[in-house]
């Protein structure tokens, strides 16, 4: 298909690029760098922080260059003295209504308005400070999110990323002009509203106004208490994304040398969220399966398909969203929980540790964990399951804090027990990884076979398309399983809320063709999570997602039913998959909760 | 140029003529000539902004679309401006006529009368002219529906862009231009915004042809339009005058002895000192010597009892307010200059702060997504720079 081409000047360099293209696209291409706030890349044009004007010639006005497309014969200028004193000014203004306490601020080197402000050389004397005390006031009522308006501005990004990746609409504008501002419904407190605590909102913000509630002073008073075993666990996502925080490019695999800088922090044991990844999987595939007998062959009125439960942003706002549905969510809590489930039961028994001397730790890639670790039903080893999480970045600062030279660390290895997994937990930190793994396993099971997929790879539920489907039809099954000779099994994996809803639409309507469905609340699943190293775009997930894959084709176990130490709980405490032990300590109820 | 004089017109309020006998009339051209007479008579939008109706009315017939929207912006809201409550308050069949005509040009089906809340008393009224319309259009066989849609009080809504969001149920923000209306407006159909002053002249134009219309006026700034006087004047009201008049004879028509400034075209206009009266014509840009403002009619007289810097900071208030807050230079900016004067007023900065906030001004009116952020500068540097002392003491 030919492209018709529009052809311009950018800084006195004659370019053409194909119609529609905008001029910070062109200049991108030019390898101009236009300072830019408001824009990002995952998200709709909004053009309304001017901070990208840029100067063309004949016209009477600064156009933003992230909202205006090339046209024919346009001769642009990015850095003409008009632009630069327009941007100065601009960006004077920002300051103005920021608070700008960069000393004590979270964002603090990875602020978007700070590096624009240093480069710019704004002078904060030259407008008048217009916060007020109020804005000062710092929303930290939810689990996950905290929320200082004192820092924001009002780009909508936040905005931006809750309507159209997630359909959640938490955060919205209101009030006009000088009044006008980002918050909630009725500007409510966040844990009041319809917030699935995603933490989208915080990887899109370009200053310090959304952050994730930090636990890190908690956590080193725990490591610091000697009446205190604390055990860390560490989701697959944070292995490919945590060196971002200190000095890698994206999709570094830093697994060993987390784990070094684990036990370099004081934690008292490291162990492996993968392990409770592959714990799922086993409790997952067979809930699935007796989910179909139960339909099939007894005719019971079982929701079907079958949804995954993993991803604590999406079990709150299918809560929220489709109260009606929860049947059809999995009943296994997600590897954190069944982690921590353990951590405090079978795992004190077998160290000697009293349950109530544990403080369990988890390093997420996301802050809807800290929601679900702060979930009231989550105390069945009969005290709070998961004391305290962290998300990636916050990890990436304690390991900064404590000095440690991150890229000299020797790789070490978990600790055991429960520091075991296999290829199939890591995939969890990708969009279908789950269901990938989930797979593996279910088929195996069924017909004695590996899945017929080369190398184990199950292709078609990877990639980074909003909804994708496969279909495994199952054949010569295993006598036990013989309802289900001949069938196809239809799954779907969706991630980003947006895409959760349509998935959720066609069960509402009841027309949903699929057996089971694997849903992450973030895109691109956890490794795109809230909890996530900053920035986020499609091509540094793609690179997470790749290390993600590259860490399952090098592991030497590939399969969750195969890691020896899920046998060996198994056999030493569960007994089987769905006993009566698993029932009680990893499986869950679900809320239903207010749409307002 | 020979000096020309103020040429009272009686074109839109005339009872003389049939509207639906023009429209009739209109009806049996073919659309490309009244596209023609438009361009010919060189009208331009009644609003302030000034885009060329013709032109505008081009656009839209020329896009190809299964849905196509008429609407009438009737969210009047600049200060000191009534003249379109009047318009639809005495000769509002003219305004629908107008659109009836738009309708057949561009192929619309449909049209709304976005409609200011404040001119909620106007409803009873329109709906009883809008039936006589409907059957109208029966009988002039125009598939054209109109119906009312009320603003709910917000200034910047009068941007069209913004007028269509609110029409759609969004806040009123305005968008991102290119795309504009005529290719994406109401629900992402071409839609042609008009003002109400302007609707009435392209039935006018229709009714006395464009030669007659362009022969007022001047060159560049043909025909006639609507003012409306206020402030300190003995004759505050509505007014159709001839485009092209000076200021000086427009204050000795209606200033009081004693007028030292006229605001042209409302806060979003400028200030025009005593001393610039003989060289400040009334019109657009071009083909008149000195100084030519456009005014979207408001035309606001003070005298020398009256303090500039309280008339300025009263425009700042209600920028700082009617602002939608969405881009920073409008946002920030109306905040900055009103509390910048303050502190220069109150001996807070040095006088040469005026220097640092008149650039800021400049980068609002070249940075601003909209009219309403672009259009501040216009008043703020016009009155500082002719009443500095008056900032400062």
């Amino acid at each position: 298909m030919s492209e018709k081409m529009i052809h311009l000047v950018i800084d006195g360099n004659k370019t053409s690029v194909p119609e529609g293209t905008t001029l910070l696209e062109a200049a991108k291409a030019e390898n101009v760098k236009v300072p830019t706030l408001c824009h990002h890349e995952d998200l709709c044009i909004a053009g309304n922080c001017r901070v990208c004007v840029v100067e063309v010639d004949g016209w009477r006005v600064l156009p933003a260059a992230c909202a205006t497309p090339a046209m024919e014969g346009m001769v642009v200028y990015t850095n003409s003295p008009q632009v630069r004193r327009a941007r100065k000014d601009i960006l004077g203004l920002l300051v103005s209504e920021h608070s700008s306490q960069c000393t004590t601020c979270y964002r603090s080197t990875s602020c978007e308005l700070q590096d624009l402000a240093s480069e710019y050389n704004i002078d904060n004397e030259i407008y008048i400070n217009l916060l007020k005390n109020e804005d000062y006031v710092v929303d930290r009522s939810s689990w996950a999110i905290e929320k200082d308006n004192s820092k924001c501005i009002r780009c909508q990004r936040c905005v931006r990323t809750c309507a159209e990746l997630q359909k959640v609409n938490a955060l919205d504008v209101i009030y006009k002009g000088a009044d006008m501002k980002v918050t909630t419904f009725f500007d409510n407190p966040m844990s009041e509203v319809v917030c699935t605590t995603c933490g989208q909102c915080i990887n899109r913000c370009p200053t310090g106004a959304l952050t994730e509630r930090r636990y890190i002073d908690e956590i080193w008073e725990a490591i610091g208490d000697p009446e205190k075993h604390v055990v860390v666990q560490t989701a697959p996502a944070v292995r490919v994304a945590l060196g971002e925080m200190l000095g890698y490019e994206p999709g570094v695999r830093v697994t060993g040398k987390m784990a070094a800088a684990l036990k370099h922090l004081g934690f008292d044991s490291v162990l492996d969220t993968d392990f409770a990844a592959d714990l799922t999987i086993m409790e997952e595939a067979h809930e699935l399966l007796d989910r179909l007998k139960r339909k099939l062959v007894d005719g019971e009125d079982i929701p079907i398909p079958m949804m995954t439960s993993c991803s604590p942003g999406w079990i709150k706002f299918i809560e929220h969203m489709y109260p009606d549905h929860l049947g059809h969510v999995s009943s296994c809590k997600s590897p954190q929980q069944m982690f921590g489930a353990l951590a405090k039961t079978y795992y004190a028994k077998r160290i000697g540790v009293d349950p109530k001397n544990i403080v369990s730790v988890s390093v997420m890639p996301c802050s809807a964990k800290k929601f679900e670790a702060n979930r009231r039903e989550m105390n069945d080893s009969g005290h709070q399951d998961i004391d305290l999480v962290c998300t990636t970045r916050e990890l990436g600062h304690m390991i900064r804090q404590a000095g440690i030279d991150f890229k000299k660390l020797k790789n070490s290895k978990f600790d055991k027990f429960m520091g075991d997994s296999t290829g199939a937990a890591v995939i969890f930190g990708a969009t279908g990884g789950v269901m990938e793994a989930a797979l593996r396993t279910a088929y195996e099971v069924v017909t004695g076979r590996e899945v017929p997929f080369d190398g184990l790879n199950i292709a078609p539920v990877r990639g980074m398309e909003g909804v994708r489907e496969a279909a495994v039809k199952l054949e010569n099954v295993l006598p036990e399983w013989s309802f289900l000779e001949g069938v196809e099994l239809r799954v779907a994996v969706a991630h980003g809320l947006t895409n959760a809803s349509q998935v959720m639409e066609e069960i509402v309507i009841g027309d949903s063709p699929y057996h089971f469905i694997e849903i992450m609340a973030c895109p691109s699943g956890c490794i795109g999570g809230g909890g996530q190293p900053i920035p986020t775009n499609a091509e540094i997930r793609q690179k997470r997602a790749e290390a993600i894959y590259t860490e399952d084709e090098k592991m030497k176990v590939r399969k969750s039913h195969e890691n020896p130490e899920v046998i060996e709980l198994y056999k030493d405490f569960l007994g089987k998959p769905l006993g009566e032990v698993s029932h009680h300590l990893l499986h869950t109820k679900y809320t239903r909760r207010e749409r307002v | 140029m020979a000096r020309r004089k103020l040429k009272r017109v009686d074109l839109i309020f005339s009872k003389d003529c049939s509207c639906r006998d023009i429209l009739a009339d209109a009806l049996k051209k073919p659309r490309e000539e009244i596209i023609r007479m438009l361009i010919e008579s060189g009208l331009k939008g009644r609003g302030g902004a000034g885009f060329p109706t013709g032109a505008k009315w081009k656009m839209a017939a020329e896009e190809e679309s299964n849905r196509k929207y008429v609407i009438c912006n009737a969210d009047e809201g600049e200060p000191g401006t009534f003249k379109d409550r009047e318009i639809l308050d005495r000769v509002s069949l003219k305004v629908l006529g107008g659109m009836a005509l738009c309708s057949y040009v561009t192929g619309a089906r449909e049209g709304f009368i976005y409609l200011r809340h404040e001119y909620r008393f106007l409803i009873p009224k329109l709906e009883k002219t809008l039936d006589v319309f409907h059957k109208w259009m029966d009988e002039l066989d125009l598939d054209f529906r109109v119906s009312l849609f009320m603003g709910s009080g917000a200034y910047v809504c009068g941007e069209e862009t913004s007028l269509i969001e609110s029409m759609e149920g969004k806040r009123g923000e305005p968008r991102n231009k290119p795309p504009y209306p005529t290719s994406d407006g109401y629900l992402g159909k071409p839609t042609v915004v008009n003002n109400v002053e302007t609707l009435v002249y392209t039935m006018m134009i229709m009714r006395i042809g464009a030669e007659e219309f362009r022969a007022m006026g001047v060159e560049g700034s043909s025909g006639s339009k609507l003012f409306s006087v206020s402030g300190d004047t003995p004759k505050a009201g509505i007014y159709e005058i001839e485009m092209g008049m000076t200021l000086e004879d427009f204050v000795k028509e209606f200033g009081d002895g004693d007028a030292k400034a006229v605001q042209v075209g409302g806060a979003s206009g400028f200030c025009v000192p005593r001393k610039r009266f003989s060289e400040t014509h009334i019109g657009y840009q071009g083909g008149l010597k000195g100084f030519s403002l456009p005014t979207g009619g408001s035309m606001m007289i003070f005298n020398s009892s009256r303090s500039m810097y309280n008339v300025l900071h009263n425009y700042l208030d209600f920028f700082e307010e009617e602002s939608c807050g969405q881009c920073t230079p409008c946002r920030v900016g109306c905040q900055q200059l009103r509390k910048g004067i303050e502190a220069i007023k109150r001996g807070e900065k040095s006088h040469k702060y005026l220097n640092d906030l008149l650039r800021l001004s400049e980068t609002m009116k070249l940075t601003a997504k909209c009219g309403l952020g672009q259009s501040v500068a216009n008043s703020f540097a016009s009155i500082v720079e002719n009443f500095r002392e008056e900032m400062i003491y």
